[in-house]
């Protein structure tokens, strides 16, 4: 504790870069992975062929040509079925972030700059939302209306604002009176100018690292929810899903349960990573 | 100190009057429950039979005040498909989770306050960095697919552990740490963060220019402030971990409220659902406030609030 920071100063900031390029490049293969790769995977991910259940990866002995990743228990190309749950994983995560983005930087921009009575409400849902269990009224309203891709990303939008909440609602507190937004509303700006010209441009970047955990912990959410059956529907090859459908056969074959495992922990690894760099560039650190 | 009690109580009360209404609405989402509990094969008949018996054909809002009034006095009404009543089962279940949470969040505290220390007062060593990769590593892991993995390796391979059920406390590790992992990276994290703002204070440097040990400054001086979020985190992390607990006792068929709820949301049981739902919400109210008064008790400077 002793010793200048200065010397380990540039190791902190150049490994924090490292992370953030790391995560970037990610997430970007991830997506890229997404988007185009059913198109390079010779096999459909949907097309079983019950001569053929699984069959091992390249890296194991008894793997058949062709199949890169092997086949799971119904013959289907486990490679082309990772690549079309990467497209999954990705459009829940971004769909809900839009819509618990929209409701939590709402709620929280509008009781940080009235404040009072207003507050006072923003503060009281916050509260309210933390003390529902999200997991199990997920489930609940899955399980009671039917699966779905739309309403699971629906009910995880409107379960994890809460979050977004309250980073909008601190830091519009901390800019509302600052020189800027003081000369604006002298110089005659409407209160909607305010809220979206001045205040909103400069929480973004806090909202942006917000961002990046909230899509990181529904991507995990959807796949707990698919996992116990709650979320996404088969045939649709949820990363989650296909782990709950290779669960009875990890026992002799772990790899089933590996691969669309390992590809979920690294595509959350990689968005907080992004989220990590994205923190550390805004120089918060230290502030959590 | 007692203004603040009461004042928090107060809130708390509303808050779990509103997750009473949400979890409510909740479980009229699916339409017609008469229909659902009928099951498919049911005729018009049966159907009206079974509104009349479970009270389904009053108004909504009759519907709703006699719940809301027989819960305040613990009674959630009977089961659909255990036959019990819905505060039985939950009083059966809720030692499980209880002491899955418990194990949990002790091993979390265990494991993450050294780490934390440790990352602390070696800031920007590698050392440092391995522990903020670890915090980032145990984020990424779905504790579902942990849980599989610990089945595989101490379950089956190693044969250590029992892979599911309740029986015995050797039920408890397994899920107990998948339980822990959930809760590390952000308890690590936040004694880091104190540990390195305490470290910075001035009472730390005068402590240091009386000439006192290291370990006596980190431990008797810096951990003392350090450790005052941590324990108000740690509660409501508590929360969230039996909250969070049943996709664990899901996967590890452990008997405690989260998998009731699972099971009760399969079989369309919805009192207990809505029972369930407001358990949890309630401890996590609890907890929070038992949170809020541990602060106030921990740092004299937060009595007036």
């Amino acid at each position: 504790m002793s010793e200048p920071i200065a010397i380990h100063a540039p190791l902190t900031s150049r490994v924090g870069v490292a992370g953030f390029t790391v995560g970037i490049v990610i997430v970007g293969i991830i997506a890229v992975a997404a988007i185009i790769g059913n198109q390079l995977v010779p096999h459909d991910p949907f097309t079983q062929d019950l001569g053929n259940r699984l069959k091992p990866p390249f890296w194991m002995e008894g793997t058949q040509a062709g199949h890169l990743l092997g086949t799971d228990q119904l013959g289907r190309d486990y490679l082309a079925r990772l690549v079309y749950g990467a497209r999954i994983s990705l459009l829940i995560g971004i769909m809900t972030v839009i819509t618990s983005g929209l409701i939590g930087i709402t709620l929280g921009v509008l009781g940080g700059f009235f404040g009072g009575r207003i507050d006072d409400a923003v503060l009281f849902a916050i509260t309210t939302r933390l003390s529902i269990p999200v997991v199990l009224v997920a489930l609940a309203v899955v399980g009671l209306m039917g699966s779905g891709l739309g309403l699971v990303v629906a009910t995880l939008g409107l379960l994890l604002w809460d979050r977004f909440a309250v980073v909008a609602r601190a830091t519009t507190m901390q800019i509302r009176s600052l020189d800027y937004v003081n000369a604006a509303r002298c110089a005659g700006a409407s209160t909607s100018h305010l809220l979206i010209r001045e205040i909103l441009p400069n929480i973004a970047s806090h909202l942006a690292v917000v961002a990046t955990l909230e899509m990181a912990l529904a991507i995990l959410l959807e796949a707990a929810l698919s996992f116990l059956g709650l979320g996404v529907p088969p045939p649709l090859p949820s990363w989650g899903l296909m782990i709950a459908e290779g669960k009875d056969y990890m026992f002799f074959s772990a790899w089933v349960i590996m691969v669309p495992g390992v590809a979920l922990f690294i595509l959350v690894l990689g968005i907080n990573l992004v989220g990590d760099g994205l923190r550390n560039l805004l120089g918060s650190e230290r502030s959590r | 100190m007692l203004l603040l009690i009461a004042r928090r109580l107060g809130l708390g009360l509303l808050v779990a009057l509103t997750v009473m209404t949400l979890a409510f609405m909740l479980t009229r989402l699916s339409g017609d429950l008469a229909i659902s509990i009928a099951g498919p094969s049911a005729t018009q008949a049966d159907v009206e039979i079974i509104r009349k018996a479970y009270g389904l054909d009053r108004p909504l809002y009759v519907q709703f005040f006699s719940w809301v009034g027989r819960a305040m006095v613990g009674d959630f009404g009977q089961s659909y498909f255990f036959k019990d009543s819905v505060s039985n089962l939950i009083a059966k279940r809720l030692p499980i989770t209880l002491t899955l949470g418990l194990v949990g969040l002790s091993l979390a505290l265990i494991i993450s306050i050294p780490l934390g220390i440790l990352a602390a007062v070696r800031e920007n060593t590698w050392l440092d960095r391995g522990v903020t990769m670890f915090t980032m590593v145990g984020q990424a892991i779905p504790s579902f697919w942990l849980a599989l993995i610990l089945m595989i390796v101490l379950g089956l391979n190693l044969g250590i552990l029992p892979i599911s059920g309740t029986g015995t406390w050797q039920h408890f590790v397994m899920p107990g740490i998948v339980l822990a992992f959930t809760a590390i990276p952000a308890l690590t994290r936040l004694t880091r963060s104190g540990m390195i703002e305490a470290m910075a204070s001035d009472y730390i440097r005068t402590a240091r220019a009386k000439g006192l040990s290291r370990a006596r400054i980190i431990f008797k001086h810096a951990l003392r402030n350090a450790a005052i979020p941590v324990v108000s985190i740690a509660a409501v992390q508590l929360g969230f971990m039996l909250g969070g607990s049943i996709v664990i006792e899901t996967v590890f068929a452990l008997h405690g409220v989260g998998y009731l709820g699972w099971e009760s949301i399969a079989k369309n049981d919805f009192p207990v659902v809505q029972a369930v739902v407001l358990v949890l919400a309630a401890i996590y109210i609890g907890l929070t406030l038992l949170s809020d008064i541990l602060n106030a008790l921990l740092d004299p400077r937060l009595r007036t609030g």
